[in-house]
């Protein structure tokens, strides 16, 4: 008797606890969410805020802008300079005696484990619920152009590197900004280079953390059911911080090695959807040719279209926001300029490529509900949005896509986004560890401060709703694009006289293929 | 001109047996032993932004490593014996880089030590024995 009537108070005890604990985690989650909305609210309107009597923020016009010019600059050298770029990736160009150094095929697998990664499946979503099937053409078009930005300042992060007595290297846009601006006697570099490394902290905070932990959290629950998001947060937190802080090696290793895995995976499995569906091809391109210059009736029509196909590609490929400069300086290279070579394929492979097959799949499944008698996309009640199948949002969107071919992928997919964002934090913490660094200066007690705030971080992202955090992500990541990309229109010219020098000795055969 | 045997040295003990086999073979022909070390690597893996920061200064660890601990004591070793000797260290496929060495310096001839591998490890991975008798521009010697 005594015995059943423990029992009975511990079941009841646990049936309060139970009860009490969702009303509370709920709690936390929305005082997060308050507070974090309040006090980043003045940052993300200041860039995001319009041209004056428009709804064109200046920011997307900053990128375009910038993107053509290096474009045009440097002769459409994403296309010239393609075919030579796979053959520097294959290795044709190598010295063997060279062997054991970072190849450039590690450099680029490397760099692009930190942009593949919830851009391209969850950003790309985002794009096509709130902009239609037209912002995939504006997405394509500003990753082709993407690749020129992308390409000068990965020239310039090796150019412009400290290279230090143990071996090791630190490079990236605060460093061609302090040096580069000092040769060619322009002042305001350090400055610049200031302003960007602050940047690059909360871009390392937000796009590279908080909305990574955040989407992670959406997946996982998506699967699993709802449950509070600091949950998810915490485990996140103690992985990355054993990774960063602990130093081990094995987790980050395993990551490494099953994140391209994972890629392929995904690309085979959208390539399998989209052949399963091949007589839609045709129509699916129909309307995002359609759609990128009337908007067919999607949320701020064909502007709306443009401002979130460049938005996401922006995100997604991060072409002209200077962390890949960071990534790349890293590299050990006899010619600076390889390395922009190597770089320029990242844009291609991350967005004209991986989110592109994205979109397909999720126009093709016919997640986008239309007006079946005007064919136009029907809006979400306040009109913000796409109407989607079950309003699905964000990763979600792109979880109903792929489940509606193949059942057992939103599995797949749930496994793919933790292991992407869990990269993609990595590479990021790196990034953001640069500019710490730069600021504060190389030791390891100022490491650890900021590798502790960056765990810190990953809590708060998952526990925030995704409006603020998508928000506050974009804009840290676009105002490292403002900074760098001013730099990069100063040191343009020392760009191009490396291009000159190496196409000439490439031309002569000074430089030649080793196979 | 003196022949060239290249040997496959690493410190196992089949390593070890290898080389006797060398030296003694290098003896018997008046021929000169080239001691080749191969770390293995490929550029085709994957590595963490910190690794290919720390690559440059762990390539330079690891070379003057294997210099001191592994082709310096062997090299020793073989002059000890009376033979000619040389070394080559190197990065690269274990098999494909021998075979280049061997060709580079005109070898008449490898020797390896056998690894022991599993057949399902050989199978997943390969073999360097395996890699030699498909690709080996000259006659190879496995030593058990």
């Amino acid at each position: 008797m005594m015995f059943a009537t423990h029992k009975t108070a511990a079941l009841t005890a646990l049936a309060l606890a139970a009860s009490a604990l969702p009303a509370a985690a709920q709690s936390i989650d929305e005082r997060v969410n308050e507070i974090f909305a309040s006090s980043t609210g003045w940052f993300v309107s200041f860039i995001f805020s319009s041209f004056p009597g428009t709804s064109f923020p200046w920011i997307v016009g900053w990128l375009v802008v910038a993107a053509t010019i290096f474009t045009v600059y440097f002769g459409l050298i994403q296309f010239r300079a393609f075919p030579h770029s796979i053959a520097l990736v294959r290795g044709d160009y190598s010295d063997p005696n060279d062997a054991g150094e970072v190849s450039h095929f590690q450099a680029l697998a490397t760099a692009l484990s930190g942009t593949v990664g919830l851009g391209n499946i969850a950003g790309v979503a985002v794009a096509v619920g709130i902009g239609g099937p037209g912002a995939t053409f504006w997405m394509i078009l500003a990753g082709l152009m993407g690749m020129a930005s992308k390409f000068t300042e990965c020239t310039l992060g090796v150019k412009y590197r400290n290279e230090y007595e143990d071996g090791t290297v630190s490079g990236g846009p605060m460093y061609y900004m302090t040096k580069g601006f000092e040769e060619r006697g322009i002042p305001a570099g350090k400055f610049l280079a200031i302003l960007f490394s602050v940047f690059c902290i909360l871009g390392a905070l937000g796009g590279g953390n908080m909305f990574q932990a955040n989407q992670a959290h959406a997946q996982i629950s998506n699967v699993v059911g709802d449950y509070p998001g600091w949950i998810t947060g915490l485990i996140f937190a103690a992985v990355v911080f054993a990774v960063i802080v602990g130093g081990i090696k094995s987790i980050a290793r395993v990551t490494e090695k099953v994140v391209p895995f994972m890629g392929l995976l995904y690309v085979g499995a959208a390539l399998v959807i989209i052949l399963m569906n091949a007589d839609m091809i045709g129509w699916a391109f129909g309307q995002i040719f359609e759609g990128a210059f009337t908007g067919l009736g999607v949320a701020g029509g064909f502007v709306g279209a443009l401002i979130q196909g460049f938005r996401r590609a922006a995100f997604s490929n991060e072409a002209g926001v200077g962390s890949a400069a960071i990534a790349h300086a890293a590299v050990r290279t006899k010619e600076p300029i390889t390395e922009g070579f190597v770089s320029l394929l990242e844009p291609f492979i991350d967005t004209v490529v991986i989110c592109t097959m994205t979109a397909l799949v999720i126009i093709m499944t016919g997640q986008l509900i239309s007006d079946p008698a005007t064919r136009l996309f029907l809006l979400d009640e306040g009109g913000a949005t796409n109407q989607t199948v079950d309003g699905n949002k964000g990763v979600a969107l792109t979880s109903a896509a792929f489940s509606s071919a193949f059942g057992w992928f939103q599995y797949v997919l749930a496994i793919a986004v933790i292991l992407f964002a869990f990269s993609t934090m990595i590479s990021w913490s790196y990034y953001g560890l640069k500019a710490w660094t730069f600021l504060f200066g190389e030791g390891q007690s100022k490491e650890i401060v900021f590798k502790v705030i960056f765990c810190i971080f990953v809590v708060i992202g998952a526990s925030a709703n995704l409006g603020p955090v998508i928000d506050f992500s974009d804009a840290a990541i676009f105002a490292m694009a403002v900074v760098n990309i001013i730099a990069l229109y100063v040191l343009m010219p020392i760009v191009k006289r490396e291009l000159n020098s190496y196409l000439a000795r490439l031309k002569s055969g000074e430089i030649r293929k080793f196979v | 001109m003196s022949q060239t045997i290249v040997v496959g040295f690493d410190a196992s003990d089949s390593g070890n047996r290898a080389l006797d086999f060398a030296i003694g073979e290098a003896k018997a022909r008046g021929a000169r032993l080239l001691v080749a070390h191969v770390l293995e690597w490929s550029p085709y893996t994957f590595l963490t932004p910190e690794e290919i920061e720390e690559r440059h200064r762990r390539r330079t660890e690891e070379l003057s490593r294997a210099e001191t601990a592994i082709i310096a004591p062997v090299l020793e070793r073989v002059r000890a014996g009376g033979v000619e000797a040389a070394s080559e260290l190197k990065y690269g496929n274990i098999g494909e880089t021998l075979c280049a060495i061997a060709k580079d310096h005109g070898a008449s001839q490898i020797v390896i030590g056998r690894t022991g591998h599993s057949e399902l490890a050989a199978r997943l991975f390969g073999s360097v024995a395996g890699t030699l008798a498909q690709a080996s521009p000259v006659p190879v010697t496995i030593v058990p």
